[in-house]
């Protein structure tokens, strides 16, 4: 009834095209999502053993029922990619995804740039369970240091989510003291059993820094149904994340339910971090810069920047392993050096083109 | 005929009430506006009505709902509020910003049409803002991202608009636009308005009713000329004032001394 002004009139002045301006990020997405299918193809191919791409892709086809390809390689080259090469890359793939979605979540959820999936005590966690793990007998490691550093992840949030809700609320200011206390209380333990474990520091150092070595196809079967769960419930509230741009008041008088969300989102944004984290270890960087990145190229809008930088951390960390495992072969870099090293120049030259508020 | 109704309404935070029991209501057409001074509980009962936060007792009933039992969403496409201070993401662009006020009538799934954005453009023309559509937040002007949350609040659609302070940050003249704009929305949308203004000349030019907070109780609530009296604003904000009438409508109008010409005077 009201406002019957409001409706229908078409007006031309100043009338955005924003359906052409969707329409080219929809492409954007499109491209993103074939550049990241060359970027397995290739990094499949290269590595201590290249392999020519016609191999390849005759060893991928054959393993599509009811096609019949003559196997013409070595069942070396077919171990090396279909149990060496592309578990370890898809794990990459899925842990850059959960660290970039989880990253884009965080920053919009505590309207923080500085905000990353680490923020509020994940990897701080993450690294107390791993070390805890390492302690544990050898044998047990493969186990051991995968779930004590989920878990140890798990809880950390948990208690800070506990320390920081007030009532029904929970103001986000206090969440990140809560994160940041409860971290830097969790890393004295970790480095006191650090310098306390003897010759197995160099493997928790490796650990820290990240590593996809040694990938096989369990791991990715493991962390696969929590990374996609919590992207695509993610990916569901592009909207809401979109209205908590504004302040909490005012996203709850445009009909949202800011409690919900924020409990949802931190629950799904912990949970993939947690699972990226616990196979491969505290790998930095990509988490705070991929968003970014995104947003700089794209803009702000969710809805775009979440598949935006879902399929770019893939990318990213895809590419960041292969140059792991390639560039001083046959020793293998960790690869948050790699993230750091090649991403943060990658972003100051971004910072410097574009001239205006990032975030 | 839709009314707003609150009944007995006691708001505040955590330890401290801020309302105590207030009941008043607010009809379809009918410019209503709060006046107090700082402190007096304006902008928790534009608070209230939004259900930010929750009456610790009493009701508050539009068009015979319980607001606190509402969805949030059912509550924003009937209650718009135009908030004092609001925290805008400097990179969205005007129109995006405006944009976000068709979140209520597109909830989690629906992707926006083209008759939605015919709305934010209409709502833009109205506040005289479509000329920025394209502009980024971060680079305009605390008056031109006032006018685009009034844009925003009429992009809702609402029933109730919830006016908090709108002449804060504006110039003269865009304050005479925006409380015309207001005014206008109101008489012929038959929208129920509830505006907090510090500024009481412009509240008695243009709100139909006005109410009186002291304390965060009702003072007195009526016409202009019933509410704003010199002996009601010494006791109110505890200033002395002189009253006249407009001259060109006899409305209450509100003179200013400032000491230093009392002094001189009574010289």
């Amino acid at each position: 009834m009201a406002l019957e002004v409001i409706r229908g009139n078409a007006i031309t002045k100043g009338a955005v095209n924003y359906a052409s301006l969707h329409r080219s990020r929809i492409y954007a997405i499109a491209g993103l999502a074939l550049l990241l299918l060359c970027v397995i193809t290739i990094t499949i191919a290269i590595g201590s053993s290249d392999i020519p791409l016609t191999t390849l892709f005759n060893a991928i086809l054959s393993k599509i029922p009811f096609l019949d390809i003559e196997q013409t390689w070595t069942s070396t080259i077919e171990t090396i990619i279909f149990q060496i090469r592309l578990p370890r890359l898809i794990l990459a793939g899925l842990v850059g995804a959960a660290l970039a979605v989880a990253g884009t979540s965080y920053q919009g959820l505590f309207r923080n740039p500085l905000a990353d999936p680490y923020l509020i005590g994940v990897a701080q966690g993450a690294a107390l369970g791993a070390v805890t793990g390492f302690l544990l007998p050898v044998a047990w490691h493969i186990a051991s240091i995968p779930l004590l550093s989920f878990l140890g992840a798990l809880v950390a949030v948990g208690i800070v989510y506990l320390i920081a809700k007030v009532g029904k609320t929970l103001p986000m200011t206090t969440l990140i003291l809560a994160g940041v206390a409860l971290g830097a209380f969790l890393s004295a333990i970790t480095y006191y059993l650090m310098i306390a474990s003897g010759d197995k520091l160099h493997g928790i150092i490796a650990w820290l820094l990240g590593t996809f070595a040694l990938t096989s196809w369990w791991q990715v079967a493991v962390v696969t149904p929590y990374i996609i769960v919590g992207i695509v419930i993610i990916w569901l509230h592009a909207r809401p994340l979109n209205v908590m741009q504004l302040d909490e008041d005012q996203a709850q008088q445009l009909g949202i339910n800011v409690e919900r969300v924020k409990l949802i989102l931190l629950i799904a944004a912990t949970l993939i971090t947690a699972a990226a984290v616990s196979f491969c270890g505290i790998i930095g960087f990509v988490g705070i810069i991929v968003p970014h990145a995104v947003r700089l190229i794209w803009g702000p809008d969710h809805r775009f920047l979440l598949p935006l930088a879902t399929l770019s951390g893939a990318i990213f960390l895809i590419l960041a392993d292969a140059a792991a495992r390639t560039v001083l072969a046959p020793t293998e870099i960790p690869i948050g050096v790699i993230t750091a090293f090649v991403g943060a120049p990658f972003f100051l030259y971004l910072l410097r083109q574009k001239k205006r508020a990032i975030f | 005929m839709l009314t707003l109704r609150l009944q007995h309404v006691s708001l505040g935070y955590t330890k401290k009430t801020v309302i105590h029991d207030i009941t008043f209501e607010a009809l379809p057409g009918e410019m209503l506006g709060i006046i107090g001074p700082n402190g007096s509980g304006k902008s928790t009962i534009i608070k209230g009505i939004s259900h930010v936060i929750t009456p610790s007792s009493g009701h508050i009933f539009l068009d015979g709902l319980n607001v606190a039992a509402m969805s949030r969403e059912n509550l924003a496409k009937l209650v718009a509020v135009v908030p004092q201070n609001p925290v805008l993401p400097e990179l969205f662009t005007a129109f995006e910003l405006v944009l976000l006020g068709r979140t209520p009538h597109l909830g989690l799934f629906r992707y926006e049409t083209e008759s939605d954005y015919a709305i934010v453009r209409h709502a833009m023309q109205l506040t005289n803002t479509i000329d920025l559509a394209e502009r980024r937040i971060g680079e305009l002007s605390g008056g031109e991202r006032q006018r685009l949350t009034i844009a925003r609040a009429l992009a809702q659609q609402p029933e109730v608009i919830l006016l908090d302070e709108p002449t804060a940050h504006l110039d003269i003249n865009y304050q005479v636009e925006t409380l015309d704009l207001a005014q206008n929305l109101c008489r012929q949308q038959g929208l129920i308005s509830v505006t907090t203004l510090h500024d009481l000349n412009l509240a008695a030019q243009y709100c139909d009713r006005l109410i009186l907070l002291h304390n965060g109780r009702i003072h007195s609530e009526g016409t202009p000329e019933n509410v704003i009296n010199v002996q009601a604003i010494k006791e109110v904000y505890g200033a002395d004032v002189t009253i006249y009438p407009h001259p060109m409508n006899n409305l209450p109008t509100t003179y200013i001394a400032p000491q230093r010409s009392t002094v001189t005077q009574s010289k």
